[in-house]
């Protein structure tokens, strides 16, 4: 178990620079989820705390102990990959086993371990098979399990649960969790899909392009992303975005497609500033037309169960060509076509300057 | 697509017999030829097996041809076995670890490296074996196991399949041993090696079988009666100054030379099969 410290991280392959001075720390036993899209350098960065990768510039510490010049023996670190990175030609016990034997370990006290994470990842029965007779789902326990037993100061995932169907993810995912609590090693978890990243972190690094947009709790980040891209990113649907100016008079928001939208219980900031609304899709609900904000056109509705989605194109008054998603209760009536008038709930209109895309927190909150 | 049609299947299963009856039938008349007595060869042959077959192996195994000047088969065969399997164990061995460096190290000149390697492809024995028999005749290897496999040994087609192979095995596996501790010659020993057993066996009984047939270079190589190996010995057998050859000791010869090889593809053919089915994934 150990703190990492991540300090204005920085990487290079030849002359293509991918990450952009990231700096993160990690609290010991806390499980961080790495999360943003394909390509924005979420490998490289857990490849480079894993030891796999040279750190181009900036500086590592696992443990207090700065371990950029370190082999990733050196550095007790275990990681789980996404395709697994089994031995093929070795037993689920051997694939186990095999660190602990270059480790030097006694033989006894190899079998002990392997056992104790066989039991807690229930492989036991598997033990003696070879990985091309397991299931996905097995296969990627006893990835789990290699990385268990050797015991180390942290766990690294790559994507672990990307190769499994959407069930067996969800299962997966809610193990992952209980075992990390369960031996309180600190784990930084890579992953491009943002429920994962939700539901399985601590605290929550959103990268995109080589750089760490957002660090947070998931609900802090939810609740106030930092940036236009990370209100994109996380919630699904995305968060609509709006343009709009600070109304002249301070008292509203005039949206490019005309109209003046009063949010409330949300502090403006100077009139005449360029800005971006955003709203979700689960803070509008629908009202009758005298106590709407939006009025949306619909163009599709995904009836879900549990929800429906209202996708269609602003019209009325306000913000007139924008198009919006609108989550609604699940029993709601509505078809392509109609006209649905919208209110947003107080308090959930977020505000980022046009020009930077960066969250506008007015003075006073 | 192929119609299932019983003329078609005949004429299909008719070609393909005569096809093998056509490259079975030189072998069966060795075999004939070498069930004979040498008057009867010489004659003219019959196409039905003789009853000397004990007598002429006994002949071949025991003393030999002394006249054509050729030693006692036993020792050609042993000598042949030795030249295949230092060629076929020392290319094998030279092409893993050089394959290992070029795909998994990044060293100066190591593309250099790999083009050097690939250049020895358009230099066989053949092409370069007069500059090659003066340096091993400078080295003192004629009349040598050395001098008859280690020029084979140096040459690069194994070097070609096992980076093939090796650019298969997934990056993961070499990362997953680096981060249990495994360093690069570990991570050989215990991974690359064991994955490459097929083509490990696939290998062995190609290069084999290359080695065992090695005609011309063993001919220049060797003076000496001790170190002649079976398949030139043949041609020594053959070339018996005044006297007729004596075919039906010579196509025994040429037999038991035939044994060794279909001896190691059966042998290896199990292996194959094995891994063809295990390494399914
Ligand atoms: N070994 C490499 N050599 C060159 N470019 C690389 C290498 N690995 C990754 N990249 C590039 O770096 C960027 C980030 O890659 P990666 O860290 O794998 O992103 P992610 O895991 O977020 O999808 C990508 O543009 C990718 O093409
Ligand atoms: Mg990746």
């Amino acid at each position: 178990m150990a703190a990492i410290a991540i300090r204005d991280v920085t990487k290079t392959y030849g002359k293509l620079r991918v990450i952009h001075g990231v700096s993160l720390d990690v609290d010991d036993g806390a499980f961080i989820v790495i999360v943003g899209p394909s390509g924005c350098g979420k490998s490289s960065l857990l490849r480079m705390v894993a030891g796999l990768e040279p750190i181009t510039a900036g500086e590592i510490a696992i443990g207090g102990r700065v371990v950029n010049g370190l082999e990733p023996r050196e550095r007790n670190v275990a990681m789980v990959f996404q395709n697994y990175a089994l031995y093929p030609h070795m037993s689920v016990f051997d694939n186990m086993a095999y660190g602990l034997k270059i480790a030097g370990l006694a033989k006894a006290d190899i079998r002990a371990r392997v056992e104790r994470a066989a039991a807690m990842l229930q492989l036991q029965p598997y033990l003696a098979r070879k990985p091309r007779e397991l299931s996905g789902g097995q296969r990627q326990r006893v990835a789990m399990g290699r990385a268990l037993v050797r015991d180390p100061d942290v766990f690294l995932f790559d994507e672990p649960l990307s190769n499994l169907d959407a069930k067996l993810r969800v299962q997966m995912r809610l193990e992952i969790r209980q075992l990390q609590r369960a031996v309180g090693t600190t784990a930084l978890y890579v992953t491009h899909d943002q429920v994962e990243a939700m539901t399985l972190a601590d605290r929550l690094v959103v990268m995109h392009n080589g750089v760490a947009e957002q660090v947070g709790t998931p609900m802090e980040v939810y609740r106030a992303p930092a940036t236009t891209f990370v209100a994109g990113f996380i919630g699904s649907p995305s968060m609509t975005l709006l343009a709009a100016s600070v109304a002249e008079s301070g008292k509203g928001l005039a949206l490019d497609g005309g109209g003046l939208v009063k949010p409330r219980d949300t502090a403006l900031p100077e009139p005449g500033r360029r800005v971006l609304v955003g709203v979700r899709p689960e803070h509008l609900s629908a009202v009758s037309a005298p106590n709407a904000d939006l009025e949306l056109k619909v163009t599709a509705v995904e009836a879900l169960g549990a929800d429906t989605l209202a996708h269609g194109v602003l019209c009325g008054r306000n913000g007139a060509g924008a198009t919006l998603v609108a989550r609604l209760p699940g029993g709601t009536r509505i078809g392509p076509g109609e006209t649905l008038p919208l209110a947003i709930a107080p308090g959930a209109t977020h505000l980022f300057d046009a020009g930077t895309g960066r969250r506008i927190e007015p003075a006073g909150r | 697509m192929i119609e299932r049609r019983p003329l078609l299947s005949l004429i299909t299963h008719g070609t393909l017999v005569l096809g093998a009856a056509i490259f079975a039938f030189p072998i069966w008349l060795a075999f004939v030829a070498s069930t004979h007595t040498g008057r009867e060869v010489n004659r003219g042959l019959s196409l039905l097996p003789g009853d000397r077959m004990w007598e002429n192996y006994a002949t071949v195994l025991g003393d030999g041809l002394s006249t054509a000047g050729a030693p006692p088969i036993g020792l050609m065969l042993f000598n042949s076995t030795v030249m295949a399997l230092a060629i076929a164990l020392g290319k094998i061995a030279i092409s893993l670890l050089s394959t290992f460096a070029i795909v998994y190290f990044r060293f100066p000149f190591r593309v250099l490296a790999f083009w050097t390697i690939f250049i020895t492809l358009m230099l066989p024995v053949e092409v370069r074996i007069l500059p090659t028999f003066e340096v091993v005749a400078d080295l003192g290897l004629l009349n040598s196991y050395a001098g008859l496999s280690i020029p084979l040994i140096a040459s690069a087609t194994a070097t070609f399949l096992f980076r093939q192979f090796f650019m298969t095995v997934p990056d993961e596996l070499a990362e997953a041993a680096r981060i249990d501790g495994a360093g690069p010659m570990r991570f050989f020993r215990d991974i690359l090696l064991p994955l490459s057993r097929t083509n490990l066996a696939a290998l062995f009984v190609i290069l084999f079988i290359y080695g065992w047939n090695q005609y011309l270079w063993p001919l220049l190589v060797t003076t000496d009666e001790g170190y002649y190996t079976v398949v030139m010995g043949i041609q020594r057998m053959a070339n018996s100054g005044d006297q007729l050859p004596q075919w039906h000791l010579i196509m025994a010869t040429a037999i038991l030379a035939m044994l060794p090889p279909v001896a190691v593809i059966v042998a290896m053919q199990r292996l194959f099969v094995k891994g063809l089915v295990e390494t399914e994934k």
